[in-house]
């Protein structure tokens, strides 16, 4: 009797024989993916990225079954959201603050990362589509902010495609190819709000690939060594529960801006509806865009002020060979991690300059900034990387996390 | 070209002003409000008589296009007294059968009437410049109520020396301080049916009080919604803390 299988275990074993879906994930996520037993809390963002991901996606669609993309429209379906659909308030205002929140999951995420050198070998790809998967989110969310059709929406994608006139020879033409036609209008609108809809599986099928480029090494840890098996846990349940209870404060913090200060984040000016005949005194981006606005700003030239804009990102992409550092953790390497903290009060120092009125203080931090930041990828790196003597580090994580036991 | 001209006046008129109050940064003192706070809500008196406020002084030039007559029930009118009210309006309605348009008695499911048929009629009778609707006003400027009520009770003198475009007054919180509407709210610009005080500090916080219903309708039911879902997520929390330290007791970490 005891051998005998039930239906269930039967039929759970027949379908697996055709499509291994649960072993698939048991691997992935579940008791078959082993993961470093010493990982703090600044690991808990990935998970809470892919959280965030959900909730944009779900509350997306929801919108999208209530909203008109037509600029005679736009703005006023999104006040039919807000008032009349049955809890679209709700819905919006998850999804308005969510990307907020999203971002500032994915950059605590991205932090983490530098930190702890987790972009270095063998992990160079899984940061690179990481990276990719913050530019991708970067453009949904500029593309997504043009949609209620305010003020800003408007402005914001004006000055935001104007960035690509700046190209030599075919900048206009490119430009004019963007909006659909020869100012921001319903061509663009429609496009925009295609193309937000659109962006956001991209971002889901890059998640598998930086998922599955995350297993093939396994995960980093604070202590930036390699995981021997002994070293490790499986991640479910004790990392599943770990993202669990992560979850649960991060989303007390998320209701609180959701249902109490909804539009703190958001400018006034995108309360009034579109109006291609005035522009806002002030055309501010979005918070998570402020640095790079700032580094734009601090270049006099436009077509150098945009090379310097992108290239502040892309130059992420070579980090993994501009820090020429084998350690990992930025616990042992005590110049990398002043260094380290220098340059995230620069970025943050660049996105205050990128929220002022250009005149004053902002006119001159904005160039310093500027430089500091490029100087920290292909200066600073490099120097500390050839120069520093790191601390010693621990033989294995088992070592080290009993030594901290006792 | 006439709209051209317009709007670049209006660009001159509004944005530069406003630039110089960002540097000037007038700042805005906060008031007690009733919608304040975790479980902050409206007065549906207060609002009632802002509603006469808005009906006897504002409507006159603004317009509140985001509402619609049913939603006065929200105020605390009866559905009969939101269909009385709503009568005392007429709006357009139509064609007809025979391809006319005709004016009846508004219905609660009408939008209230705009004060002007147009953007230029609005403009051609305020001296060019063109008064805001007011749905959204306590969240389309920077300092949200606490702006409008300091906006309706801010005119003052011009400072010495100070030089004013004509047609504008001057107004302490105003960006750039030359506003084109005239002071509106004096004591004992209306009088309420509740005896309540009709001094000009009462009645711009009423108006103000009504503005931000109408920019927030679903403030209330947000707040009682978050109260209880941020409460489940807490628990949710310290049970999941209690289930992840007890599933790792015995795993080094």
């Amino acid at each position: 009797m005891s051998t005998e299988k039930s239906a269930w275990r039967k039929a759970f074993e027949w379908h697996e024989a055709r499509l291994p879906i649960v072993s698939w994930l048991d691997h992935s996520l579940g008791t078959k993916y082993p993961v470093p037993r010493n990982l703090n809390y600044w690991w808990n963002f990935g998970s809470l990225a892919m959280f965030m991901l959900a909730v944009m996606i779900f509350t997306g669609i929801f919108l999208a079954m209530n909203y008109t993309p037509h600029v005679t429209l736009a703005f006023d379906s999104v006040e039919h959201i807000m008032r009349d659909v049955n809890y679209g308030w709700l819905i919006r205002y998850m999804h308005a603050n969510g990307a907020s929140f999203f971002f500032i999951v994915v950059y605590i995420h991205i932090l983490r990362g530098m930190y702890y050198g987790s972009y270095k070998t063998p992990r160079e790809v899984l940061w690179w589509i990481g990276l990719l998967i913050y530019l991708a989110m970067m453009a949904t969310g500029f593309l997504g902010y043009v949609l209620p059709w305010g003020q800003m929406s408007f402005w914001g994608a004006t000055v935001i495609t104007s960035f690509f006139s700046a190209v030599p020879g075919v900048g206009h033409a490119i430009v004019t190819f963007l909006w659909g036609g020869f100012s921001v209008d319903n061509p663009t609108l429609n496009r925009f709000f295609s193309l937000h809809y659109l962006l956001p599986f991209v971002i889901v099928g890059l998640i598998f690939l930086h998922v599955w480029a995350l297993h093939v090494p396994g995960a980093n840890n604070p202590l930036g060594i390699d995981a021997a098996p002994a070293d490790k846990i499986p991640f479910f349940p004790y990392y599943v529960m770990k993202d669990v209870f992560g979850l649960g404060v991060f989303v007390v913090i998320y209701f609180i801006a959701v249902f109490w200060f909804p539009n703190a984040l958001g400018e006034p000016d995108n309360y009034i509806k579109a109006n291609p005949m005035q522009t806002p005194p002030h055309i501010v981006p979005e918070w998570y865009y402020l640095p790079f606005y700032a580094i734009l700003r601090s270049i006099p030239n436009k077509l150098l002020g945009v090379i310097g804009m992108f290239s502040s990102i892309l130059i992420m992409f070579g980090l993994p060979w501009l820090d020429t550092s084998r350690v990992r953790s930025a616990t042992f390497r005590p110049v990398f991690r002043v260094f380290f903290i220098i340059w995230l009060l620069d970025v943050l120092m660049l996105g205050w300059v990128g929220s002022q009125v250009p005149e004053g203080l902002p006119l001159i931090l904005g160039p310093i900034g500027t430089v500091w930041y490029f100087l920290h990828f292909l200066v600073i790196l490099p120097v500390v990387g050839w120069l520093e003597t790191p601390k010693p580090l621990p033989v294995s994580i088992s070592q080290s996390v009993l030594q901290a036991a006792e | 070209m006439k709209k051209i001209i317009l709007a670049a006046t209006a660009v001159v008129t509004l944005s530069v002003p406003s630039m110089l109050s960002a540097a000037e940064g007038v700042e805005i003192p906060k008031e007690e409000w009733t919608f304040n706070g975790v479980l902050g809500g409206y007065d549906r008196a207060q609002l009632q008589r802002g509603f006469q406020v808005y009906k006897e002084v504002c409507s006159a030039c603004h317009s509140l296009n985001y509402i619609s007559f049913r939603n006065f029930e929200a105020l605390g009118y009866s559905e009969d007294q939101v269909k009385s009210l709503a009568a005392q309006y007429e709006v357009e309605d139509g064609p007809n059968d025979a391809g006319d348009m005709f004016k009846r008695k508004a219905k609660p499911s009408d939008r209230l009437p705009k004060p002007f048929a147009n953007e230029q009629l609005a403009r051609a009778s305020n001296g060019g410049q063109l008064p805001p609707d007011l749905s959204l006003i306590t969240k389309a400027r920077e300092g949200g109520p606490d702006y409008v009520y300091h906006l309706l009770t801010g005119y003052e003198q011009p400072p010495a020396g100070f030089v004013m475009n004509p047609g504008s007054n001057y107004n302490k919180y105003f960006p750039g301080h030359q506003i084109a509407m005239a002071k509106q709210i004096n004591d004992g610009t209306v009088t309420y049916a509740d005896g309540s005080s009709n001094d000009a500090a009462h009645i711009a916080k009423d108006v103000t009080a009504f503005l931000m219903w109408a920019a927030e309708p679903k403030l209330e039911v947000r707040h009682s919604t978050g109260l209880r879902v941020t409460l489940y997520a807490l628990i949710f929390a310290v049970l999941a803390y209690l289930s992840k330290r007890r599933m790792w007791k015995n795993i080094p970490h």
